[in-house]
């Protein structure tokens, strides 16, 4: 792998590929192809040290508009491709690109496996709360009662929560944020590559086709600062149009607080993204009663299950020779004259 | 004092072992044959156990087997009928008495034959009583073993009772080995391997053997012993081996000859575990051995590691294989080396898990959507696997396709004599991968093999997105241009056509001008020729091709088949072989399939024979 990266500068176009995108047009999935672009970047390694993974879907064309290395996979299963790969060849940076359809609902065991498994890699879930590739069926993140093809009479099921999903699962890196942030979305991508393990972005991602405005009630600009909330290491939880809002410590859950900006007071929480009981109460607030979060909610180290599988096989090395010879020729042997 | 005692020399002979799944008979069964190995005899044995880990005791349905066939000369099955039956209890009787040649040698824990246990197994009255006929055609031996181990073991009191009971079928081991003068030493060595940290365990077990070996040598148990002399083997250096070890042994030596890394990926399942068991102990030799969440991740997890650059291998038998068919098809449509054990066992659905059956040939030359093709391999013997591994990785890396191996449950579990190869002298093989970037297409084709390269994911200047969806011929780019679809699906089919090319002929055993040719693939070897010689000696004549490899079949199969007046085709399913070969090749064909769990005995087959040689003389 090439070690002069600091020597050289890249470009977003750096990681582009010739095929030209065949989104529809207004889909938010430009927005975060170029901002992965931009964000490699800044991270300054060569294309090909790079590999994106994906499933099916529309999010999964992904790796054929990129300049790296890419694998377009089957629905559901990106995850364990990409941590066979990893596993094989440790140095990639691998990217994963998933959906709400293939990442939890085909995809939602290994999704939970390679959440505590803790591989080197990136998952980015772009959530549009709807099937888009197939024209518009519900799916497990489309709020209840939502009207849809498969649910002409509206959805009957609670939707899954993929912020929770992945606390619950011990990821160690959970970020979240919307494609409409696009100067945050590349700089949380980032973060997510800079984290060793698994790093799980949740991307609020617009489908103009058959979901429209799914996420206005957060992310439309009038609105957006009094509904959401800049989560960030050692800063206070502070929100509203004129930062005048702030999270204290309620009972079993936040309360809101208001008051004069600038004078933010002492209760206001200082986020802290090792702490697993903030990390577990940002992720249980529900949108209305409270702003959704954006930002990197959870970030501790830990060992990662590329380094312990190469680890385990140096470490058997030190302990056995791999002698092919005497291993076959192991046990109880007899010479026949 | 020792009693004088008659010795008897024998050609071969086959014994079995029975017992409650929790009476260490498998144990038992592996340690007759390891000590019949040492013993210099051909050996072949067949493990024969219930799914259920610990079924409730005494009960007909838990009776767990082990049968080892071992001869003075070459052997090829584990034998069909039992010359030797040993009974830790009357379920073990009932079960295996009615297969036990007539004359034959049974002997029975007595004390085991209580009236509880009795009526638990079925039997009306006691078949050990001197009135009843049950057993009048055998030579029944009754033994105390329960009584005969607390007794040799009596002055160990540190030790519980439960503990005592459970060296019994070491007291049964000695008795046997006696009866067959069997040495044993190498069962000592390997109760000192075992136990060598409980030494109450070890001196318990020690103690139980030679109680049961100096028992017959002192008392008239036995009116007689067999000598069976060594056989007359390839000179060499050998050892035990099963399939499992064989098919792990194979794919290390294969990664050394190609120089990769192995990832092996697999999901807990009967009987596939063993080879993920063994590897995953192995890891010094470059081996990632992955326990997935589940039986798509394995599968695609070693795609991964094959797209990656890596030796990515999966293992399963029928419902895992069935789940793994998704994404068997993207390694077909990607082009990528993976591959595929399915270490067949009886279905249908979970079936029956610890049970062989050939039920997957159809499924694996057919069963994926589409015009999908990939190459189909199958072992003939436990020692086989070892070569049928190298054999995968070799023409996977070279044709960059996946590889299923269609191995047999029965191989997993089966030992047989192995005479160690020379790992030096395997050739080396070239992973060939592409590192220039000048003139890359990522389907652009080698001309002999029309392999597309293969790229180690992160060489620099190869970058390229490959996928399930359709792509151009050359260049890779997506595409559902009509005419390059058909294209890009004859080219995947004929790639596959080609490793004819790169394959042996198949070879005739048996009388070579006979008029009937027997057909079969895998396993199926062992019984057509243990079969082939009982026909030979009856003077008529059946001549013999074993199938190793099912897609493509071997350039000159076709020829070989019409050379023979008739075809017979024999198989452990009802005529997947025999319905591509008729299809294929226009032939009529006669046909023996069974699937009982169990390899066709040599009984049935010869019986087969005839009927279709007598057939061929009416016409």
């Amino acid at each position: 792998m090439s070690t002069d990266t600091e020597a050289v500068k890249y470009k977003a176009t750096d990681f582009k590929s010739s095929a030209e995108p065949r989104w529809c047009p207004g889909c938010e999935d430009y927005a975060i192809l170029k901002a992965v672009q931009t964000a490699m970047a800044q991270i300054g390694r060569p294309s090909n040290e790079h590999a994106v993974v994906s499933g099916i879907g529309c999010s999964s064309r992904f790796p054929y508009y990129m300049g790296t290395y890419g694998f377009h996979t089957i629905h559901g299963r990106p995850l364990p491709v990409a941590t066979g790969l990893k596993v094989s060849n440790p140095e990639l940076a691998v990217w994963v690109v998933t959906g709400d359809g293939d990442g939890i609902s085909i995809g939602g065991n290994h999704l939970m496996h390679a959440l505590r498994r803790n591989t080197d890699m990136t998952i980015l879930l772009f959530d549009n709360r709807i099937y888009g590739l197939t024209k518009g069926q519900y799916s497990p993140t489309s709020e209840k009662g939502k009207i849809n093809k498969t649910a002409p009479y509206g959805t009957i099921e609670e939707p899954s929560d993929p912020l929770g999903l992945a606390v619950e699962c011990g990821a160690s890196f959970i970020a979240q944020i919307s494609a409409t942030y696009v100067k945050e979305l590349v700089s949380v991508l980032v973060e997510a590559y800079n984290h060793k393990g698994t790093s799980f972005v949740h991307i609020y991602q617009n489908c103009y086709i058959y979901n429209n405005g799914a996420f206005d009630g957060f992310t439309e600009r009038s609105i957006r600062d009094d509904n959401n909330i800049k989560v960030e290491h050692g800063k206070p939880l502070v929100f509203g149009e004129k930062s005048n809002k702030g999270l204290v410590m309620g009972y079993g859950k936040f309360d809101i607080v208001e008051f004069e900006p600038e004078n933010i007071p002492d209760n206001v929480i200082i986020y802290d993204e090792t702490d697993l009981t903030l990390v577990r109460m940002i992720s249980d607030m529900k949108f209305p009663e409270f702003p959704v979060p954006m930002g990197v909610v959870k970030r501790v180290a830990l060992p990662t299950f590329d380094d312990a599988v190469h680890e385990q096989i140096e470490s058997a090395k030190t302990k056995f020779a791999p002698d092919l010879e005497k291993l076959v020729s192991s046990g109880d042997t007899w010479d026949v004259k | 004092m020792a009693v004088e005692k008659q010795l008897e020399e024998l050609e071969m002979v086959t014994v079995k072992f029975a017992g409650d799944s929790g009476d260490g008979i498998q144990i038992t069964g592996d340690q007759f044959g390891n000590t019949t190995a040492i013993a210099g005899n051909d050996f072949s044995t067949f493990p024969d156990f219930p799914s259920e880990i610990r079924a409730p005791l005494g009960t007909t349905y838990g009776v767990s087997s082990y049968q080892i066939q071992f001869a003075a000369k070459d052997i090829f099955t584990p034998g069909d009928t039992p010359d030797v039956l040993v009974c830790f209890n009357p379920a073990a009787l009932k079960v295996n008495m009615s297969t036990v040649n007539k004359g034959g040698i049974i002997v029975v824990n007595e004390d085991e034959f209580v009236p509880k246990n009795l009526k638990k197994a079925g039997f009306e009255s006691d078949p050990l009583d001197p009135e009843d006929t049950t057993l009048q055609d055998f030579r029944v031996h009754k033994i105390p073993i329960t009584t005969l181990t607390l007794k040799a073991l009596e002055d160990m009191e540190e030790m519980g009772h439960q503990d005592k009971l459970r060296c019994k079928n070491f007291l049964a081991l000695g008795v046997v080995s006696w009866l067959f003068q069997r040495p044993l030493e190498p069962i000592e060595n390997f109760l000192s391997k075992k136990f060598g940290k409980k030494p109450l365990i070890l001196e318990a077990n020690t103690k139980a053997l030679h109680a049961g070996y100096n028992m017959c040598d002192t008392m008239e148990i036995f009116p007689i012993m067999y000598k069976i002399p060594a056989a007359k083997l390839e000179p060499g250096t050998y050892r035990n081996i099963n399939g499992a070890l064989a098919t792990s042994y194979g794919l290390l030596a294969a990664a050394e000859k190609i120089e990769l890394p192995i990832v092996y990926c697999g999901y807990p399942i009967t009987p596939a575990s063993e080879v993920l068991h063994t590897l995953a102990a192995l890891k010094q030799f470059d081996v990632a051995a992955i326990q997935t969440e589940d039986e798509i991740a394995a599968v695609t997890m070693a795609l991964g590691a094959a797209y990656g650059g890596s030796l990515g291998i999966t293992g399963s038998s029928g419902p895992g294989i069935a789940l793994k068919i998704e994404a068997i098809n993207l390694a077909v449509m990607t082009e990528l080396p993976l591959i595929i054990f399915n270490f067949m066992r009886s279905g249908i659905s979970t079936g029956m898990p610890t049970k062989t059956e050939q039920g997957d040939l159809a499924m694996a030359l057919f069963g994926r959507p589409s015009d999908s093709h990939l190459i189909v391999l199958a072992p003939e013997s436990a020692s086989d696997c070892f070569w049928i591994s190298i054999e995968a990785v070799r023409l996977a890396t070279k044709y960059m396709t996946p590889v299923m191996v269609l191995s047999e449950g029965f191989l997993i579990n089966a030992s047989e004599p192995w005479k160690l190869p020379d790992i030096s002298s395997i050739p080396k093989m070239d992973a060939r991968f592409r590192t220039e970037p000048d003139g890359y297409l990522p389907y652009k084709r080698n001309k002999e093999t029309l392999a597309r390269d293969w790229v180690r994911v992160g060489t620099k200047g190869l970058e390229h997105t490959i996928g399930g969806l359709e792509k151009t011929n050359e260049t890779g780019a997506i595409t559902q241009d009509p005419e390059n679809h058909d294209l890009m699906t004859r080219l995947r089919a004929e790639k596959v056509q080609k490793v004819q090319n790169d394959i042996p002929d198949v070879e005739v055993l048996g009388d070579k001008d006979a008029e009937l040719l027997l057909l079969g693939w895998g396993s199926s070897i062992g019984s057509m020729r243990a079969s082939a010689e009982v026909i030979a000696k009856s003077g008529r004549k059946v001549a013999i091709v074993n199938l190793r490899y099912l897609n493509p079949f071997p350039k000159n199969l076709e020829e070989v088949l019409r050379k023979y007046k008739k075809v017979a085709v024999v198989e452990l399913n009802l005529g997947q072989l025999n319905m591509v070969i008729r299809s294929k090749f226009m032939i009529d064909t006669a046909f023996l399939g069974r699937v009982t769990g169990q390899p066709i005995s040599v009984v049935e087959m010869v019986e087969f024979i005839n009927n279709e040689l007598d057939l061929l003389k009416e016409h």
